[in-house]
């Protein structure tokens, strides 16, 4: 935004100091996510810059807190690191399991919501869908109902169909977690529809291929952009989620959230830390990811960038 | 469109029905194939989201604590208190409990005792009348040896037994169904003579909770307007090269961690945080008043905005980026005023995507549950925070339901509004 020729003083003035404002709301926006980073290093069992670390003294950053994160929960943290330390550590170490059942869980669900989120999104997307706007309605619901309501719901439910007893694990939190990353699938692959040009597809079926061919060497390629990010936005809800969790899950269906949850509520320590900066490290990753399949999805449905 | 042509003969396809049929025809196949697709996933979500919330919403009018015993381990459904309830069908509100109340009463007693039900049918009516489940378990243990007289007997056991407001209590409650946990949810209760008065002013909390909410709610709207604003015009209004780049420090907090987020601000707000140290080093405060900007309002409100900001900045940014320049500079060339520009030009057409924000701002926080949780300590709940202490602690499940019902009615028409307004269509996410 350059400043006009004709601008007075005054305007110049409110100029600069509208962009100072701006700087400051970008601080606010961005500056809480890296302070976690530096801090996860402190070596002292503080929530501050101590006065070493502000004079960038090696001796006042460690790596302890990633070292806890590895050894908490092990039989024998204080052995020597060999294979059967590392042995220890993947099949005790509490942070590991709750990243196993994360994955798995976020896994699961990411697929469960990314194939029925994009086969209903094929079916919005057709100006002949009837009572469209209420049943996109219902399908969104699930981002717009307070998560407590949600869980509480899923409470009573499970236990009235006694869920736990299908011998099926994971499976309320699945299914849980795919009912919320089904709105984002949704948004998006809608959104990637939005500028399909559907002649594509009658010229498909004009030369022989049926429904499904057509589907996956037609749409599928034009559209998967879109669904890798309803994807990544289906896991990252996952990934995320504590509140069902804490409702539904068993007690041996530890996640990460639930797992920085606990640290939390009951003594906070640096090690929360730790976990913090590797998860925003994992989200600036998908962010970058996102990214990049927007622009590569415009430019293959030949959308020139606003 | 006409059945047939100008010389009366009708207009049919190749294989020779008539158009209209084999158009409505092909239009219902096309109709019936679009919602076959969008089918599954309505299943799913009907069976996992409303169904259970359904289920959950219809214990806020249905308690069968002092109705039916139902056994955990077999899952066997007795009723229980049928005497008392067949006493109370029989005489009308109003009507004194005389020794033929106390009667089925014992008996119903007894029956508790073996089925080991006094807690839930005492707790039942102790959501109502505190004090009473102790009334229930203690006169169960000695029911059986209870002789007529029944009156004296159990009035003999505890002089509670004869207060009005218990059997009111008891009569409302021998229904499964009742509207007391509405009333409850919104500080009222029925008194002796089942009319709907206030509860005493030290216990009336949900009305202030509910009017708690919807300030801060309010509050947090419109720092995030205020804080959106300026650099959402920003974004929209640099070159897309520069506006992209500093749009990924818009997203980079939505892509992160909930609670990441708030421990961050946790880790910022403390009193040995970086904030107050920063203002402590800095000499603007003493080191012995350090701000007290967590486990409270302040907490709450400040990592809220925070959290909610992208929501705001992008359904603005959306809106911003199309308004076309020459308009304000039209004005300006008509000797508008830098600011008699903004105010009668930009600012109008940028309220579309302010009312879309706003709103979408509004909805996520009237039911946030974890940031208070974390942050907010006494004066920094919301209403989702006080319907999970029912859920947990106080095992109120019905007034929790209530609760949340009247929790969901508002949000769902905020929704309809939303929808009505913006379009869930325009619904984006970066």
């Amino acid at each position: 935004m350059a400043l006009p020729k004709y601008a007075d003083p005054l305007e110049r003035a409110w100029h600069y100091i509208y962009l100072v404002i701006c700087a400051l709301i970008f601080l606010f926006l961005i500056a809480p996510i890296l302070v976690v980073m530096p801090l996860s290093f402190n070596a002292e069992p503080y929530f501050t810059f101590t006065e070493k670390m502000l004079k960038l003294d090696p001796d006042g950053y460690s790596t302890r807190w990633y070292d806890l994160l590895l050894t908490f929960g092990m039989q024998e943290p204080d052995a020597v690191r060999d294979s059967s330390w590392w042995a220890d550590a993947w099949n005790n170490a509490h942070w590991i399991q709750a990243t196993k059942n994360s994955v798995i869980i976020g896994f699961f669900s990411t697929i469960l919501a990314t194939t029925l989120g994009t086969i209903a999104a094929l079916g919005l997307s057709r100006s002949e869908m009837p009572a469209r706007r209420a049943i996109m309605a219902i399908l969104i619901s699930p981002m717009i109902v307070p998560i407590i309501i949600t869980a509480t719901g899923l409470f009573f439910f499970y236990s009235w169909i006694g869920i736990q007893n299908w011998g099926i694990p994971y499976l309320g939190v699945v299914l849980a977690h795919a009912t919320l990353g089904i709105p984002f699938v949704i948004i998006t692959v809608t959104a990637t529809l939005v500028g399909f040009d559907h002649s594509l597809t009658r010229a498909a079926a004009n030369m022989g291929a049926n429904p499904t061919r057509t589907f996956f060497k037609v749409q599928m390629p034009l559209i998967l952009p879109g669904v890798i990010s309803g994807a990544l936005f289906a896991f990252v809800t996952s990934f995320d989620e504590v509140v069902v969790v804490l409702f539904v899950g068993g007690l041996d269906e530890q996640t990460i959230p639930r797992q920085m949850w606990n640290g939390i509520r009951e003594q906070i320590s640096p090690a929360i830390l730790s976990v913090a900066t590797i998860l925003v490290i994992i989200s600036i990753a998908l962010l970058t990811t996102v990214e990049l399949l927007r622009r590569r999805s415009e430019k293959l449905r030949g959308v020139t960038p606003r | 469109m006409t059945d047939s042509t100008a010389n009366g003969e009708m207009l049919t396809t190749a294989d020779g029905r008539p158009l209209k049929a084999a158009l409505a025809k092909a239009e219902a196949h096309a109709k019936r194939r679009a919602f076959l697709l969008v089918l599954p996933l309505l299943a799913f979500i009907l069976i996992t989201f409303v169904a259970p919330i359904g289920q959950m919403l219809f214990k806020s009018v249905n308690n069968e604590g002092f109705t039916v015993h139902e056994d955990l381990g077999t899952g066997v459904r007795t009723p229980i208190m049928t005497n008392i309830a067949a006493w109370f069908d029989e005489n009308p509100l109003g009507t004194d409990p005389g020794e033929d109340a106390y009667e089925a009463l014992a008996k119903d007693l007894v029956v508790l005792r073996e089925l080991k039900a006094p807690g839930q049918a005492g707790t039942r009516i102790n959501y109502e009348l505190s004090g009473s489940r102790s009334m229930f378990t203690k006169a169960a243990r000695k029911a059986k040896k209870l002789k007529p007289p029944y009156k004296e007997a159990i009035l003999d056991l505890d002089e509670d037994w004869g207060s009005p407001k218990l059997w009111q209590v008891m009569r409302g409650a021998s229904s499964s169904f009742t509207s007391n946990f509405y009333l409850a949810a919104a500080d009222r209760q029925r008194d002796e003579n089942a009319k709907v008065v206030m509860v005493n002013e030290n216990r009336q909390v949900y009305v202030k909770l509910f009017m708690r909410t919807l300030n801060l709610s309010l509050l947090i709207t419109f720092l995030t307007f205020v804080l959106a604003y300026p650099i959402a015009h920003l974004l929209a209004t640099l070159p897309l090269r520069h506006s992209n780049l500093l749009m990924i420090l818009v997203l980079l907090p939505f892509w992160t961690s909930l609670l990441v987020r708030t421990t961050s601000w946790m880790v910022l707000l403390q009193s040995q945080g970086v904030v107050n140290d920063a203002l402590v080093a800095s000499g603007i405060l003493g080191d012995e008043n350090r701000l007290q900007m967590m486990y409270n309002r302040t907490g709450t409100v400040i990592a809220m905005t925070h959290i909610l900001l992208p929501f705001m900045v992008l359904p603005l940014y959306s809106v911003m980026r199309p308004i076309n320049p020459s308009y304000v500079r039209a004005a300006r060339s008509l000797g508008a005023t830098s600011w008699t520009a903004f105010r009668r030009i930009y600012f109008p057409q940028t309220v579309p995507g302010i009312g879309a924000g706003a709103l979408l701002v509004f909805i996520l926080s009237v039911g946030y549950y974890i940031t208070p949780a974390l942050v907010g300590g006494a004066d920094g709940q919301l209403i989702s925070n006080l319907i999970a202490f029912h859920m947990q602690k106080s095992l109120n499940w019905s007034l929790a339901a209530a609760l949340a019902a009247l929790l969901l009615g508002g949000i769902l028409i905020l929704y309809w509004l939303y929808d009505r307004l913006v379009g869930i269509d325009n619904l984006k996410l970066g």
